[in-house]
């Protein structure tokens, strides 16, 4: 009997280890393999058990629960308390589309020989058969876009690379998935870190870059070791090296672990600590396209739009395009959390309402109370109302909204939610974490928060509302980056669609302010 | 680890010459001090400064720029707290408001915001150590910070 039990932190975190090892001590012949997680949080600890070639899922369990689990199996009985059924079928009639995650939880992570048998290294192989213009056709054709959460065409980043006459040049993955409400970053590099490798490897071909960098958050230890085993059977098997796959070209990965900087999440910044130095960020341009790691060309790409790239050299990019709607080509990557009934990793093509995923997948609130309030696109992203539940999410329909996608995090709130505390937060955040560069950014969000208590303790309401919006407009147009730049997202949106939170003359303001 | 709380040159231009190969090393030789002894003294600073050939100002300035580096030795265990959006769905405030209470009679346990731990689906989390706990409650992270200055003392 083979039975999969995830050693995903997240499903770790909520007793997967235990429940693991109450699997081993009770059935000591099964083969017990942990996997990554499959991102359906509110079945974890979730086991999978093979059967006649489908992979049946067993969740919630507890240790208590292993007993009589395994008496059902030996005897047969594949349903009762717990059962979910096909899991491959769950993830299908929830509409998803596992094309970037769809070995997530399914792999033995970091084994290549395992990643080979689930269609690994196909993409890598036919990438080394093209010339490098070919591979970068291939993405550009796919209308891949950055999942980071900027959206650049990904493609055109390559050619920018490719086309620049300078060398060495580098890969760098950014891997500092630091906004709150995302991990699908964390879920790939713990399931299927080879995707990540694999895709790193296919952009060393196509610019032609020998080495690559993964800029690594240090509050993902697990990740880390995941994907140290992984470069290590990737190394042993001939994948990474001095001749990868027997093709004469050389490509290897580095891991650097950033030291607690949420700006280091920013391109610039994140080249700079790369360097060794304080993440501060840079001026653009130079484009690190052009002047990167060392002011050599650089392609800095997130670690799901690396993880799409194997599947997109499968067949130049033409499954890939076929899905999604407009210029959001491609599966969104929703990381649906916070209060919600059923949290986790919904991989959609673009397009699909907010309140769909919300409600329909995500069963509404976990608290039973009524949703007021959505944050999309981590701590910079608007708070929506439940009156723009039919906004689309693809990249041009939500900024269309007024807010942004981002990487993709979706954090609910019930009616608890104290939107002046968000507010104040978000102004608190970007204080804390600017790096000092620039004014806007650094003075301005703390004033941003003494703004908000005197609006909120009613102190001449109307004027400070014109200081806020003054210096909301100040700090989006010309702070040096998206901390300061967005900041104002999250601070607008909750006095715009929640008055009421802050102050009784707050309403009226906005009311003439909007009609 | 080792926690007196003093480095020797030596020990510190041997770790240096470890990193030395490498792009960009100053952050890699900083994290690999604190791994090695669980602190940056700032003795060793002008050693880095010195090994590397640069001002002991951009050492510093490197070392005072990250949050996870310290400059004193590590209290027995730490609990950060996750403070950010996603686990403040889910009473995080509250969370937090615990285990600042419960750290300050247990001297052996550090209590630290941290602003995502990537557990966004199981929140409000916290990390004990190297290892993250999620569906935190107030309740749950006092009994763990006084478990952990128990087993400590």
């Amino acid at each position: 009997m083979r039975l999969f039990v995830p050693a995903d932190s997240t499903a770790v975190s909520i007793g997967a280890d235990e429940v693991a090892a109450a699997l081993a001590a009770r059935a000591p012949d099964a083969e017990i393999v942990r996997t990554g997680s499959r991102g359906l949080y509110w079945l974890e600890p979730l086991v999978e058990v093979e059967h006649e070639g489908r992979r049946l899922g067993f969740g919630p369990l507890a240790p208590a629960d292993v007993d009589g689990l395994l008496e059902r199996l030996a005897a047969g009985q594949l349903d009762g308390p717990g059962a979910v059924g096909d899991v491959d079928q769950l993830l299908a009639g929830q509409g998803q589309q596992r094309i970037t995650l769809g070995r997530c939880g399914v792999v033995a992570p970091g084994s290549v020989a395992d990643y080979e048998r689930h269609g690994g290294l196909a993409g890598l192989r036919n990438a080394l058969a093209m010339t490098p213009q070919a591979v970068v056709d291939a993405v550009s054709n796919s209308g891949l876009r950055g999942r980071g959460g900027a959206g650049f065409p990904t493609g055109t980043k390559w050619q920018t690379v490719h086309d620049t006459d300078d060398s060495p040049k580098f890969i760098v993955c950014n891997a500092d998935e630091g906004d709150s409400g995302t991990f699908a970053d964390r879920m790939l590099m713990e399931g299927d870190p080879l995707a990540l490798i694999e895709g790193m490897l296919i952009a060393g071909v196509a610019v032609g870059a020998e080495q690559g960098y993964i800029y690594l958050r240090s509050e993902y230890p697990d990740a880390l070791r995941v994907l140290r085993a992984a470069l290590a059977d990737a190394r042993e098997h001939g994948v990474l090296g001095d001749d990868v796959l027997g093709s004469g070209k050389r490509f290897d990965i580095e891991i650097r672990v950033g030291a607690g900087a949420y700006i280091c999440g920013e391109e610039t910044s994140l080249l700079e600590s790369l360097e060794g130095n304080r993440g501060m960020i840079r001026y653009k341009p130079p484009l690190p396209a052009i002047k990167g790691f060392f002011e050599k060309p650089t392609v800095v790409n997130n670690v799901i739009t690396l993880a799409t790239v194997p599947g997109v050299l499968m067949d130049n990019g033409e499954s890939h395009k076929a899905l999604g709607t407009g210029k959001s080509l491609g599966t969104l990557t929703a990381q649906l959390c916070g209060n919600v009934a059923r949290p986790g990793l919904y991989e959609i093509p673009f397009g699909m309402p907010l309140g769909t995923l919300i409600n329909d997948l995500g069963g509404g609130s976990a608290s039973g109370r009524p949703v007021r309030a959505v944050q999309v696109g981590g701590p910079l992203g608007a708070y929506f109302p439940v009156s723009k539940f039919d906004a689309r999410l693809d990249y041009e329909s939500f900024a269309e909204a007024g807010g942004m996608i981002g990487h993709g995090g979706v954090v609910v709130f019930d009616d608890t939610v104290d939107l002046y505390q968000q507010a104040r937060f978000s102004m608190e955040f970007c204080a804390k974490e600017s790096c000092g560069k620039c004014t806007p950014c650094r003075v301005g969000s703390t004033r941003g928060v003494e703004v908000i208590d005197r609006i909120h303790a009613g102190t001449d309401v109307e004027s400070n509302i014109e200081v806020l919006d003054d210096l909301c407009e100040t700090m989006a147009s010309v702070s040096l980056c998206a901390l300061g730049g967005l900041t104002p997202f999250p601070v607008r949106s909750a006095l715009r669609y929640f008055p009421d939170d802050f102050h009784t003359a707050v309403r009226e303001h906005v009311e003439t302010a909007h009609e | 680890m080792n926690n007196s709380s003093e480095i020797s040159p030596d020990t510190v231009r041997a770790i240096c010459a470890a990193h030395a190969h490498r792009r960009g090393p100053t952050l890699e030789i900083l994290h690999a001090l604190q791994r090695e002894f669980g602190f940056v003294p700032s003795s060793a600073l002008p050693v880095i400064a010195e090994e590397l050939n640069v001002t002991r100002a951009e050492v510093h300035g490197v070392f005072s720029f990250y949050h996870d580096l310290r400059d004193q030795p590590p209290p027995r265990h730490t609990v950060r707290v996750c403070r950010a959006e996603a686990c403040q769905s889910m009473g995080a405030r509250a969370v937090w408001d615990a285990a600042q209470r419960a750290a300050s009679t247990t001297p052996s346990v550090e209590v630290s915001e941290v602003f995502c731990l990537g557990n966004c689906a199981c929140s409000p989390a916290i990390q004990v150590d190297e290892r993250t706990r999620g569906r935190m409650d107030p309740g749950r992270v006092t009994g763990i910070i006084e478990q952990l200055d128990r087993e400590a003392s």
